[in-house]
Parts: C-alpha cells; structure tokens; sequence
C-alpha cells in the first residue's frame, strides 16, 4: 500500500460548519416490543480521537452507531452533536458497515457514485482508489472483490464523503490479519487527520492498538468509559473484566 | 402438426412480403408497448418499492391485481375513449397501431411495476442503511436502484414484451385486425383459425415463438455480455 | 422532472405509429365478407381505379352496426336488413342498398344423429334436431347469421334457448370459430354458405339442409351519415359504395369465385 503521508486527500474537516462535537448522550432507551436494548444509556464523547466501543454480543453496539449517527430513532433520551440532533448532521458522518454493501458496478464508479451524490471533485476518486491501495482494480466489478478490498473501498467510499465522524460496525470481523492492519491504518490516518472515529469492535488486541478511550457496554448502559491507558491494564466495572478476561459476559 | 411445421418453413423462405410485414408490425407494437409500459412502470414500481405513504398497501394491492387484466377489457376501455365518440375520438386513433400500442402498453404496465417493485424492494432492503447513511435523495435512491437492478430489470420487461406479443383480445378490439394496417401476428393467427387454415393458424404460432425466442435470445446475450464486464 | 422526461419519449414512442393515409375509408363488415376472401378479390379492382384506401374490420353484424354507431367506420356492409332499416332511419346512414345475397345452410356430420340430411324444409328440420336433442351450436352473439337464425326458431314455434347448455350451444363466439366448436362437438351449425365453401377445416362434415327460401341471406351496404358523424370520409364512402352496386362492381361480385363455386349474387337494383 502506498504511504498515507505521501498522500494528499482533499480534505478540510468541519470547515466554516457549527461544530458537532464534543457529543452528549442523556438516558437513551431503546426498546423493540417488549424487548430493551438500551436502558438509559449516557455518554460524552471528546472533539478528537479513536473511541473503541466494546460489549458483549447483543449488548446494542451496531444500534448505538445506527442512533447516533441517525438512521435509528431513539425511544427516549437524548443525543446531541454540539446543538444538532443526529438526523441533521448524518450527511458529515459516515459509517462503515461490518458487511461492505457494494454497488453492483466498477470499484471506480462506487467511488464516482458517492463523489456525485455529494457534488465532489470527481478527480478525487483517483486519490481516494491509491490511498486504500485499489487504484490497479478501478475496473473490476466492486461485487468481485475480496472480503478486505470489499472493505477498503467501503472505507474509500466513506471518506469520500469527507466525514468529521467516521463509524466504523466490526469492520474487520472476517478478515485475515493483513487485511486487518490495512484497514487500521487507513482508519488511523483518517484519526490522524482529525477525523471523530467511534469504532464498534470484539476484537480486544485491535481495540488495544487503535483506542484512545474505550466505552464498555453492558446491561443496555455505560458500565465504563475510561481512557485506554487505563481500561485495558484495569478495568474499574466487573463485566469489562471478566470481558477481558474470556469469560461469558451476559 | 407436421404439415404446420413445413407450412411455418415454406412461409419463412419464402419470404413472404406479408408475413414479414406482420411480424414488424407485431415487433414494432409490441417492443414499443414495452418500452413505454417500463418507462411508466418502472418509476412507480421503484415509487411503490421505496416510498412509505399513505394507501401505499392498496396501490401495491391494486397494481398486483392489474396484473391480471384482461385483454379484452383494455382492449374494451382503450375502444371505448379512442372511439369517434368517445372523448379521444378526435384523435383519430382507433384503427391504427398506435392505438394497439397505447392498449398493449396499458395491459403491461402493472405487470412491469409489480415485478419490479419487488426486484426493487428486495435490493433496496440491502441498500437502505447504506443510502440513508449516505443521505441520497429519492431521486438519487431511484436512480440507483434501478441502475444496479437493470439485469433483473431486463427480464422483467421481457415478461412485458412475452405478455404483449401474445396477446390477441386488447389488439384486435382497437386495431381491427385490417390488412396491411394492423394486422400483426396474434390477429392473424386468430383470422386463419376462425376460417379453418389450422395448419396456417400453427404455422404462425410457431414463427411467433421462434420470434419470441430470438427476442428473449438477444436480450440474453446482451445481459451476459454487460453482465461479465460490469457486475458480479 | 422525470416525469417530464417520461412524457417526452412517450410522445415520441407514440407519434412513430402509423396515421391514417388521406384519402382512405373504413369499413365495417361482416365475418363472411372478409374471411370468404371476398375483398381481397374486390378491392384491388376498386382501388385500382380511384386511389381511395379501403380498410376493413371484419365483426360480427351486431358489432359492427355499433362501431358504426360509434363513428368508427366510413360505410357498414352487413347482413341483417331489419337492424340495416333501424340504423338508417335512426340517421346514422344515408341509405341502405341491397347488395348482394346467398343463403344460410345447416350443416352436419356425416352421421347426421337428427336425420335432417338432404331436408329443404328449415323449419321441419329444427324442430328434429330439437325433438333428437341433437347438439346445435349456435354463434349466440347478435350477428346477422344469428339474428338469421333465432328468426328462424321462431318461425319454427321453439324456443331453444330453453336447452342451452344441453344440446344448444352458444359460443358467443365468430362463424369461424362457431364452426371450428361445433365440428368438435359433433354439433348441426348454421353458416352462411361463403364462409363454408371457403372453410378449411370441415372434416366428415356436409351441408344438411339447403335451399329453404326463408334461408335467403341478403347484404347491404349503407354510407355512415356524415350528419351525425362529422369525421367520416362521405366522399369516398359514397364513391365505394356507388361503385360496389355499379354495373361493374356487381360484375365483379358475380365474378368471384372459391373452388368453381359462385359465393355471392349481386342483386343491386339497377338505375
């Protein structure tokens, strides 16, 4: 893959826009029937950095992002970006699902496709192809790509819309270990670009690489949120313990 | 069955000038129908996939159900607006194919949005995250569907085609079935049948389901083609 | 937007078919006229002559007086004198011309379960086939043959449709297909007898019963009025139809022939 520093992408984080972090999260419920996930859920989150999101399964990880970044309604509660409610500001988020959703079209013209939608350059595809090393398969049917390409250009794809907030649902859940670093290096560029990356993960070797702060979900709450320099060597609630530790958390 | 066989040879190798005259028109009318029933069908058969509105349920409902028109009754209603006396009779259109056009277009039309509605639903319940994430307009949601289903698409207007080609009832009511003006396949079909030329009357049909088939071989094979280039 | 985009090449799509030539003239007709190849014989003739397009809808008699009511046609040329007489006095014809003329025959298979082969007497005959039961398919859809024919139960004191779905059989359906049904059937039909000269698919069935003068089956042709149909042709329905009782468009009536046989007897009178 080509060097990240080398390259220039055409972004400009948040310019001359009201700002949408830090994020405020009050007593968010979320029920389906008569089944809660999410039990009064508050949060805060910082204008930069990685924040990893770790939980046992069905703790409603994949449902936090889609609420907050608005594709989902909430019960009841709050979220706020700065001053704005999640369905305002989707359009300066962007999120990478855990299984790509790919045009049936080119590699190239998924990436056109999303230049277009949002009225940018279109020369930006080029940049965008060699940044996530897919430039030599602009051609190839995007629906013929590996599990890791397949979700490099759904990150290309992304970032083309020039996110200040980038979720990111298990993106690696069923790649192999190269593709993996692949894809965190292209995320950690981003977050070193000042792109908000709140990254939903089970993976607690490539939660302890990328996070700067780690929230913990249990029982449809916070039961953590500390910095990662202190999660991973303590963890303060007893569920992200036994998490760390192996065990079944429930 | 045999005699009918030769029959439908002779008549081909003959080049019979009428009989190429009738399969253009039974083309013409009938590729026409289709195109402009997938121009109608296809925005509302997405409109009905994607969009959440009220009667939503009884649109769907009722375009499922117009599937099952009959020829004849658009036949009926298309004569009976296209007629000197009705209220497009100024039109001067009965009698003509565009009136077989117009006729055929409406029988295909629901066919063409009911199938696609659910080619379309289906793709979008794939994509629909994805879009709202990307905050696509209706438009642009429309757009696209259509785009990335234009295979499936494909053969859901060749079902509007087969439907059109065959039919008798819609195209002899407004068409009149007149030599040299309006007479195509299926109407001739018909005229040889009720004058007791059944060798002639299978004959035809059986050119009709060759030309049938060349259509719906065309339509493949360029699926194929742009299908290896562009999609997997 | 889109919509409008639709409209345009709907327009287009459309505007490609086919307008109507100028000078041209619809008729509408009877089966029997067309499907006995009869205006394929006339036409050209006529056409030769005058540069006038004649197109014909072949329906059945009751349909055709209707689309004519309608407006959509230019000259009616049907067999049913007595509606002929309604639709002119009612305006929507100049004038009714007798034509020409055949006859009605009943015809059967070679079996002939009702035993009214070589019968010359229609009303006797239809009072067997009722008493055997014999099945009759009857064509049941207001054309000139079945006006012809119901006249003819009545004359004979029956009601047939009182055994409908029994041994009367009405297909609502052509003369054609009437035929093609009750040759299946094993089934008497009456035809007129161009369509069964001209018929193809006549199998071991004959004619049983002929030559019953109340089987007389006489054609007219009538111009659509122009008074109450504006958008009809007058001019050249009229030339057509002048040239059809003509001396030489009865000639060619006459002159027309399928396998040696004569189908149709002009009787136009003459002035």
């Amino acid at each position: 893959m080509p060097d990240a520093m080398a390259m220039t992408l055409p972004f400009d984080v948040g310019a001359d826009s009201p700002a949408i972090l830090p994020l405020t999260v009050r007593d968010l419920v979320l029920r389906f029937g008569e089944a809660t996930v999410l039990d009064g859920l508050s949060l805060d989150l910082g204008p930069t950095g990685c924040t990893i999101v770790l939980g046992p399964n069905g703790s409603g990880k994949s449902l936090l992002l889609k609420l907050l970044h608005g594709l989902l309604q909430p019960t009841s509660g709050r979220i706020a970006w700065g001053n704005h409610a999640p369905s305002e500001i989707t359009a300066r988020q962007a999120l990478v699902f855990q299984k790509p959703v790919l045009l049936r079209r080119s590699v190239a013209a998924n990436i056109d496709f999303v230049l277009k939608a949002r009225g940018r350059d279109p020369s930006a595809r080029r940049t965008l192809l060699e940044h996530v090393g897919l430039a030599h398969k602009a051609n190839q049917p995007a629906r013929l790509l590996s599990g890791g390409e397949a979700q490099r250009l759904a990150l290309a794809r992304a970032l083309a819309t020039e996110p200040e907030v980038l979720f990111l649902d298990e993106p690696t859940a069923s790649l192999d270990p190269a593709s993996v670093l692949a894809i965190e290096k292209i995320v950690g560029d981003a977050r070193a670009r000042g792109v908000r990356i709140i990254f939903v993960t089970h993976d607690v070797s490539q939660a302890r690489r990328m996070a700067d702060d780690v929230v913990f979900l249990h029982g449809g709450r916070v039961a953590e949120h500390s910095p990662a320099t202190d999660f991973f060597p303590e963890p303060r609630s007893a569920a992200a313990r036994d998490y760390l530790d192996g065990k079944i958390v429930l | 069955m045999g005699e009918a066989f030769s029959l439908a040879l002779a008549l081909v190798f003959s080049g019979d000038a009428d009989l190429l005259e009738i399969v253009l028109l039974s083309l013409r009318v009938s590729v026409t129908a289709s195109v402009l029933a997938c121009l109608f069908g296809l925005p509302l058969g997405a409109l009905i996939a994607i969009g959440r509105f009220p009667g939503r349920n009884a649109v769907l409902i009722l375009v499922n159900s117009l599937m099952g028109l009959p020829p004849v009754v658009v036949g009926l209603l298309v004569y009976l607006h296209l007629s000197r006396s009705g209220p497009l009779g100024f039109l001067g259109l009965l009698y003509t194919p565009t009136a077989m056009i117009i006729a055929q277009t409406i029988l295909i039309a629901p066919i063409v949005a009911a199938l696609s509605r659910q080619v379309l639903e289906d793709l979008h319940t794939e994509y629909a995250d994805q879009f709202r994430s990307l905050c696509l307009t209706g438009t642009q949601t429309v757009q696209a569907l259509l785009w990335d289903a234009r295979f499936s698409l494909l053969t859901v207007g060749l079902a509007g085609f087969g439907r059109a080609v065959a039919e008798v009832g819609a195209v002899i009511i407004v068409g009149g079935n007149i030599d040299h003006l309006t007479r195509v396949m299926t109407t001739a079909i018909a005229l040889e049948t009720s004058k007791g030329e059944l060798a002639l009357a299978l004959a035809l049909g059986m050119i009709l389901l060759v030309i049938a088939l060349g259509v719906n071989a065309a339509v493949q094979s360029v699926r194929l083609t742009a299908m290896r280039q562009a999609y997997a | 937007m889109i919509a409008r985009h639709i409209a345009a090449v709907a327009v287009a799509l459309v505007a490609g078919g086919t307008a109507w030539a100028q000078d041209s003239i619809l008729v509408q007709s009877t089966t029997s006229t067309a499907n006995s190849g009869l205006y394929d014989y006339l036409l050209p003739i006529f056409q030769n002559e005058t540069d006038i397009q004649v197109n014909v809808v072949a329906v059945g008699t009751g349909q055709a007086i209707r689309n004519a009511e309608n407006c959509d046609g230019d000259v009616l040329l049907v067999h049913a004198k007595a509606s002929e007489e309604k639709f002119v006095a009612a305006g929507f014809g100049t004038a009714r011309t007798d034509l020409m003329y055949n006859d009605f025959v009943v015809v059967g298979p070679a079996a002939d379960p009702a035993g009214v082969a070589g019968m010359n007497d229609i009303q006797g005959a239809l009072a067997k086939i009722s008493e055997a039961a014999a099945p009759f398919a009857s064509r049941g859809d207001d054309s000139g043959t079945h006006k012809a024919e119901m006249r003819l139960w009545s004359s004979a004191g029956i009601d047939p449709t009182a055994a409908s779905g029994e041994w009367y059989r009405e297909t609502g359906s052509g003369m054609g297909a009437t035929l093609n049904t009750g040759i299946g059937m094993g089934a008497y039909v009456m035809t007129d007898r161009a369509t069964w000269i001209s018929f193809n698919n006549k199998q071991d069935y004959v004619v049983a019963v002929e030559g019953d003068p109340d089987m007389f089956n006489q054609y007219g042709v009538i111009p659509v009025s122009p008074a109450k149909c504006p958008s009809v042709n007058a001019d050249a329905a009229k030339i057509f139809a002048d040239w059809l009782v003509s001396g030489e468009g009865q000639a060619a009536i006459a002159a027309y022939k399928v396998s040696g046989q004569q189908l149709f007897f002009p009787n136009a009178p003459e002035n």
